[in-house]
């Protein structure tokens, strides 16, 4: 840019973005640091800020209180599984609509974005007796298929922006070559692929982490995820500001950091392509 | 390009996915019309028979029905403007030269990652308790009565919450489609005498149609079924009951299936007329 920026505005700018940006952490930030504080310290009035002692005591009541573990490996399975069954199921499907548009290609693609619009609670009871039918209630693999069909639009719908992306003349050249379909995709649309479907398991994978209808009504015990370990802390016994933060801190933190070093690919799977 | 050969194939490929989204929604949707049609309480008696549009009328005219749809619309429309205003102003800010920006940008992103459950749970108690909460706090450090959000102003506090997780989205795509805006021609404008206000209406806006269409269609798809924000905090009450909730209530609380079914039928007409509106926009403004 031409127009040399002013020191003084700089400095203007850089407080301003600070500030909006460490009130909108804040929620987090509180939250973390309450988890190291004792119940009475969490609740002193006025508030303490940083000048307290701090204590890993909540996590160990928290860890103590419930199976932390199980939670956290049905979430791992549950995000990682129904992500991974997505793509798989989306890539071929992704491939085609790419590379060998038809004049309903469109309509296809915003016909699968409308089944997100579709409210679960208006099917809960169907599917909650499909579950119980086929023994799926409170299965990690029931969740799993659930939300691979409810992220399914969403898995195709980015993974359709970035193959578009690819030079069709590349296949072609491979066509050429006696590639067969099998071999181009495995061997050139994939690799040439890797990033996009890199951001979209991302997304994916903190969609369903977080997901919190399916997770919570279509489970009790067995596979529960993260969620409803959290939803478990909703009704208070005694004193438990800083149980509560230790355990959301807990719950937040793997989904935070992934997101966090991703965030650069997750902008761009975010935005469906149609920003540049 | 594409033979008869490969267009077979596409249509091969495409398949599974296709089949398994109509599956998901033809499935579930020919049983809660079928439900909705009779008179089915499963802890009552279970199946009672057929009885015409009854749970129809009986769901449209519950004195809590057009005060859902209206909390619904209230809430979805309450968080759209919120996050895309403050998003719009965020986004500008963070676009300014600045020291550290990749580190608010990661500040300003967190929010996404929180799964609502721990948002809501968070909010409720650390924030909007009116006795040991942050906001109580405040208030009473102003010499102001503390307030009882959750009560007095829970549907404020709900979109607060919400706004709260959705506007780091926001300001992403918003960022990222002002990062493409060109610099000569907004440079040009100023030398031209144009006024912030004017080169912000005339050309930082129109450029920013497309992310604002892309943020609308999006946050509408996940607000219109926001679910664990309100069941975390208010349970429904206090003018909070959702649609979604309020059927939630009708199936699982009461076990009235045919009742909670034909609820379901009004929001998916309800979301289809949304989606249709929708749709209408995003195809004009998609190229897909």
């Amino acid at each position: 840019m031409a127009r040399a920026v002013t020191q003084k505005r700089k400095i203007i700018n850089t407080t301003a973005a600070w500030a909006v940006g460490l009130l909108i952490f804040f929620p987090i930030l509180w939250t973390i640091l309450t988890s190291f504080k004792t119940e009475a310290v969490a609740i002193a009035d006025p508030p303490v800020f940083l000048g307290f002692d701090w204590t890993l005591e909540n996590y160990a009541t928290v860890l103590e209180r419930s199976d932390y573990a199980r939670f956290l490996w049905n979430s791992i399975i549950i995000a990682g599984g129904s992500t991974v069954l997505g793509i798989i199921i989306a890539i071929p499907a992704a491939w085609s609509m790419a590379f060998v548009p038809s004049k309903r290609t469109k309509d296809i693609l915003l016909w699968m974005l409308s089944t997100k619009m579709l409210p679960a609670v208006g099917v809960l009871y169907p599917i909650y007796l499909i579950f119980i039918r086929m023994g799926l209630l409170d299965t990690k693999i029931g969740l799993m298929i659930v939300l691979m069909l409810i992220n399914l639009p969403i898995i195709v719908w980015m993974l359709y922006t970035y193959f578009k992306e690819i030079p069709g003349e590349i296949l072609e050249a491979a066509r050429m070559d006696g590639a067969s379909l099998k071999e181009e995709v495995i061997h050139i649309l994939t690799p040439m692929a890797i990033p996009g479907i890199a951001s979209t398991l991302l997304l994916n994978v903190i969609l369903a982490w977080n997901e919190a209808f399916w997770t919570l009504n279509l489970t009790a015990a067995k596979a529960a995820p993260l969620t409803a370990f959290i939803a478990s802390y909703s009704s208070p016994e005694g004193l438990f500001y800083a149980k509560l933060s230790a355990a959301s801190t807990m719950a937040i933190a793997p989904i935070l950091i992934l997101g966090w070093f991703s965030q650069k690919q997750l902008v761009s799977g975010l935005t469906f392509g149609a920003v540049k | 390009m594409a033979t008869q050969h490969s267009r077979s194939a596409a249509r091969l490929m495409m398949a599974p996915a296709v089949v398994l989204l109509l599956g998901w929604m033809l499935v579930p949707l020919t049983m809660t019309l079928w439900f909705s049609f009779k008179k089915y309480l499963p802890l009552r008696g279970g199946d009672l028979g057929w009885v015409g549009f009854d749970n129809y009328v009986r769901f449209v005219t519950s004195s809590s029905f057009w005060p859902s749809v209206w909390t619904t619309l209230t809430i979805v429309g309450g968080v759209l403007i919120i996050t895309i205003v403050l998003g719009v102003l965020l986004a500008i800010l963070l676009n300014q030269p600045m020291w550290g920006q990749g580190i608010v940008r990661i500040l300003v992103i967190a929010p996404f990652f929180v799964m609502p459950t721990v948002s809501a749970l968070v909010w409720k108690n650390m924030f909007m308790d009116p006795v040991n909460g942050l906001f109580a706090h405040l208030w009473k450090f102003f010499g102001a009565e503390p307030m009882v959000w959750l009560t007095e102003a829970s549907l404020e506090s709900i979109i607060l919450i919400v706004s709260w997780q959705w506007l780091p989205f926001a300001t992403l795509i918003l960022l990222t489609a002002i990062q493409s805006l060109d610099g000569e021609q907004l440079e040009a404008s100023e030398m031209d005498g144009a006024t912030p206000l004017a080169r912000f209406g005339y050309i930082v806006l129109p450029h920013l149609g497309r992310a604002i269409t892309i943020v609308l269609l999006i946050q509408t798809i996940f607000l219109l079924s926001i679910f664990a924000e309100i069941f975390v905090t208010t349970q429904g009450a206090f003018g909070t009951k959702t649609l979604t909730y309020l059927i939630f209530q009708r199936v699982l609380e009461s076990q009235n299936i045919g009742l909670g079914s034909a609820g379901g039928v009004y929001a998916i007409i309800l979301a289809n007329i949304v989606a249709i509106f929708l749709m209408r926009i995003v195809g004009k403004n998609l190229d897909a």
